[in-house]
């Protein structure tokens, strides 16, 4: 059963990132984006990480992915006249597909090579079916709590620099 | 618990990170190139939650990817900012026709 999920949602990742990679319509490419991540975040709950599956659906469906729609809604090519009663079809052409196509093939093959080659001293036990979430507080709180911190004013960070980089300053230009 | 082996995890993680550098490189969209770059994040969280699973008591992997997820959407926040800079100036937002500096 936890096979046939696995597989299963495996098998849901890959398969919409190809179609991520393969279409033209960067609108599908972005549902396309949406499978792919559920699909982690299944993969997720699969290898005991409940609180971070959430997470990824969180932040990544709820608030990624809609600000990357409302990209690509916002930057259509000139030219194109938006027509309201189509579907929308922002069409992108993909380039240089021989070079990305071989590299990436070359890429997988090394990974897969050192993968299946490495073997893992493991040593531990693995994860016992149990809630991640009070280990993951505790550690948040103590030992990992200058990350914490820091990526809190990081975000702040962003939050100022984004508002003010995307403020069109000259109306004119 | 769980019985699917290291490797599959991380033959899936080599996968998604592989098909999205072909997706940062074939797309002429600065978007198209964002969405590879969240592919790809996604496998190295894949990666970390993996490997997390045989560090039961302190969960070090999971943490790890928790930060990568706040590093990614501060990225996909700023990048969005810039690219609509750049589309409001150059009316397009093709990485490979922005290619002068001067105004």
């Amino acid at each position: 059963m936890e096979q046939v999920a696995f597989y299963g949602f495996s098998a849901l990742a890959i398969g919409s990132a190809l179609f991520i990679l393969l279409t033209r319509n960067l609108m599908y490419a972005a549902f396309g984006l949406f499978l792919a991540l559920l699909g982690v975040a299944a993969l997720y709950v699969l290898a005991g990480a409940d609180f971070l599956a959430i997470t990824q659906l969180l932040v990544y469906v709820g608030g990624i992915l809609v600000l990357l729609i409302f990209g690509i809604m916002l930057t259509r090519p000139a030219g194109e006249r938006p027509d309201a009663s189509q579907p929308n079809r922002v069409v992108v052409v993909n380039d240089r597909r021989f070079w990305g196509l071989l590299l990436s093939v070359l890429l997988f093959c090394l990974f897969s090579f050192t993968i299946l080659a490495g073997n893992f001293a493991l040593v531990g036990d693995t994860l016992i079916s149990r809630s991640t979430i009070r280990t993951l507080g505790v550690e948040l709180m103590t030992s990992h709590l200058l990350p914490f911190e820091i990526a809190g004013v990081l975000l702040l960070v962003a939050l100022v620099g984004a508002a003010y980089l995307a403020v069109n300053r000259n109306p004119s230009a | 618990m769980s019985t699917i082996p290291l490797t599959h995890y991380l033959v899936v993680a080599a996968a998604l990170f592989s098909i999205g550098l072909a997706v940062a490189i074939t797309k002429r969209n600065a978007i198209g190139v964002l969405l590879g770059l969240e592919l790809m994040l996604n496998a190295v969280n894949l990666n970390l939650v993996a490997f997390s699973r045989h560090d039961p008591e302190l969960i070090r992997g999971q943490l790890f990817a928790l930060f990568v997820i706040v590093v990614a959407t501060v990225e996909v926040t700023v990048a969005l900012a810039i690219v609509l800079r750049v589309y409001s100036h150059y009316r397009t937002i093709d990485p490979d026709q922005v290619s002068d500096l001067r105004r």
